[in-house]
């Protein structure tokens, strides 16, 4: 009686489980393929090859180029400190990387616009050295690290704190300097919490809408990175087009999350 | 390669890990730093391979200060409870880490990876992951990692202390084998004092941050310098102000001026040898260890009333006192020496 009646509620929990996830996320990102290619592939095709679509993906793709590698950097240099050099401040350091996740975007535009404006602390000083930071890409690419800053250092801490600190040791007592334990035994030991971080990152800065709407000014073919420009498509009534570029972000991001799972598969084999 | 540690003291916050040990362990040989948990044993030994910085105190190593040295520049072979093995690498690789940090060439390192292999019989499994090894594999591997550099001295941090009662053995043997055919300087921490004596030609008994004792396994056992290496190195019986081995306490049936009596509480068979528990008529508990045939010619049974005659009682509050046959003045009394390993192997 009793396996019966946990078969049924195992099955049960299984749909209820399947269901949800179905109607919360499958559903819409079916409905934009579906939009997408109602009326064939021409018009998407069109309005994601226009000159604004492809700077706008352009844009994207540098700001990913940008962003990624310098929260990656400072990520695992950060989650380091944090894990193997614990001192008075790291829980405030800690407490920081947090921002990010609990500030509004669009605060963190505001306060970038702040901060580099005309009238801000940081804005006149640049400005006279002829750099220019809002509306256009070095704002944007500020923005885009802000907001993506936490994932590395979130997905790597756990997993330093796991392989705890007798491999390393051990290294040491083989010769290894800290250069070479860091990058023979640390990192390939971290590698997939780092790659998860990277991902997520990726995705974020791909994704990023409210800081960088703000401090780019949102200049067609100039500053517009792709959900800006799919924002501006559905706002003009172009259906087509905003479709178009929702599916090649929705591609983009299914294609970093493939990427890691073909890398990891290869490692297992 | 002698190493010294002199006057090594180190604090983790209010707890005293080490309070001014020093110890001299003689070129070749094979000592056993055995102490409970907490005693500083580990950390003497970390503190030996850099891996620790005292607060006070100097390491040796062949006559030089090695304080202020690196870990990567001592020279040291170390081997950790629970292996420290490199997971994302082969064991070729594990054992192969420390010959490619100092940039050995591929042939090179290929014959003095099978050569260690085979030193340790693992060498069938060299493409294999550590997560594909049993324990005491993955041990061995460990060592050959450690060894495959040659290192001045070998360092063990309790080797053993995650491996089930079999394989502990059989690698004990292997060890004390091993270093006879090696004769590189070796140290090794555990709590295990059957094990100390078993592998290890010379102890260093710890305690609470300090040395209580140093000397063989004879020494130890026969001429503790206090209670506590008394009752840590083998079984006691703690009988008013003395303290007698259970081994030494002779069970008649017939009282006579040395004799006490006592009631037997209970009999343990263990394979060959009997325990037997007594309660005194003051209450206190004490046990005599009896082989089988001195049990069936008494024929014990539980309730009865016997005599014990306590042979070879220590006292370490004054002078030894003898309460039976045998004297057990010590050797070398207890002094301000103690820290010395004096036999050489």
């Amino acid at each position: 009686m009793r396996p019966a009646s946990g078969r049924h509620s195992r099955w049960g929990l299984r749909a209820l489980g399947l269901g949800y996830l179905a109607l919360l996320l499958l559903a819409p990102l079916v409905t934009i393929f579906y939009k997408t290619f109602e009326h064939g592939l021409a018009p998407p095709l069109e309005a994601i090859t226009s000159p604004d679509g492809l700077h706008a993906l352009k844009l994207s793709l540098l700001m990913v180029a940008i962003a990624v590698p310098l929260n990656t950097i400072f990520g695992v240099g950060c989650a380091l400190l944090l894990v193997r050099h614990r001192r008075r401040g790291s829980a405030l350091i800690d407490a920081v990387i947090n921002l990010p996740f609990a500030i509004s975007p669009v605060v963190i535009g505001l306060s970038l616009f702040l901060l580099y404006g005309t009238k801000g602390w940081f804005g006149p000083g640049l400005d006279e050295a002829g750099i220019k930071v809002l509306f256009s890409v070095p704002g944007m690419v500020l923005a885009s690290i802000f907001v993506s800053l936490p994932f590395v250092v979130r997905e790597t801490v756990p997993v330093l704190q796991e392989i705890g600190t007798e491999q390393e040791q051990a290294a040491s007592t083989l010769g290894a300097n800290a250069w070479q334990t860091f990058w023979r035994i640390t990192l390939p030991a971290i590698r997939w919490g780092v790659a998860y971080g990277v991902v997520l990152t990726t995705a974020r800065v791909l994704g990023e809408f409210g800081a960088v709407s703000i401090v780019s000014g949102q200049i067609s073919g100039e500053t517009e990175t792709l959900p800006l420009f799919v924002e501006k498509q559905f706002q003009n009534f172009n259906q087509a087009g905003a479709f178009g570029a929702s599916v090649v972000l929705a591609l983009l991001a299914l294609a970093t999350l493939l990427a890691m799972n073909v890398l990891k598969r290869k490692e297992d084999a | 390669m002698g190493i010294s540690v002199e006057g090594a003291s180190k604090s983790f916050g209010d707890f005293q890990a080490l309070n001014d040990v020093s110890i001299e362990v003689p070129n070749g040989s094979l000592t056993a730093l055995l102490g409970p948990s907490g005693s500083g044993k580990s950390t003497l030994l970390r503190a030996i391979a850099g891996l620790e910085t005292l607060d006070a105190g100097r390491v040796m190593i062949d006559d030089e200060d090695v304080s202020k040295k690196p870990t990567q520049k001592r020279e040291v072979g170390f081997v950790f409870q629970h292996y420290a093995a490199f997971k994302h690498m082969t064991v070729f690789e594990n054992v192969g880490f420390g010959l490619k940090i100092r940039k050995w060439d591929k042939a090179k390192i290929s014959a003095r990876v099978h050569e260690l292999l085979q030193l340790v019989q693992l060498d069938g499994l060299a493409d294999r992951y550590p997560s594909q090894l049993s324990g005491g594999q993955r041990q061995r591997m460990a060592l050959a990692r450690a060894l495959a550099v040659e290192p001045q001295v070998l360092l063990l941090d309790e080797p053993f202390g995650a491996l089930d009662a079999k394989v502990r053995k059989d690698l004990r043997t292997w060890l004390r084998n091993l270093h006879e055919e090696m004769h590189v300087t070796t140290i090794f921490v555990t709590h295990d004092q059957e094990e100390a004596m078993d592998v290890a030609g010379q102890l260093v008994v710890m305690n609470e941050g300090r040395v209580e004792q140093s000397g063989s396994a004879d020494d130890l056992y026969d001429h503790p310098a206090n209670e506590f290496v008394m009752s840590f190195v083998g079984e006691v019986n703690r009988l008013g102000d003395g303290f007698v081995r259970p081994h030494d306490m002779d069970v008649v049936l017939d009282p006579d001026e040395n004799t006490e009596e006592a009631m037997v509480q209970r009999i343990v068979a263990l394979g060959f040898e009997i325990r037997v528990e007594f309660v005194l008529a003051d209450g206190t508990e004490v046990w005599a260890q009896l082989t089988r045939a001195e049990l069936q010619k008494l024929e014990l049974r539980q309730g009865q009333i016997v005599y014990l005659r306590p042979g070879k009682t220590k006292s370490f509050s004054g002078e030894p006192s003898s309460n039976g046959s045998g004297a057990s003045t010590p050797r070398r009394p207890p002094d301000g020496d103690d820290a010395e390993v004096s036999a050489a192997v």
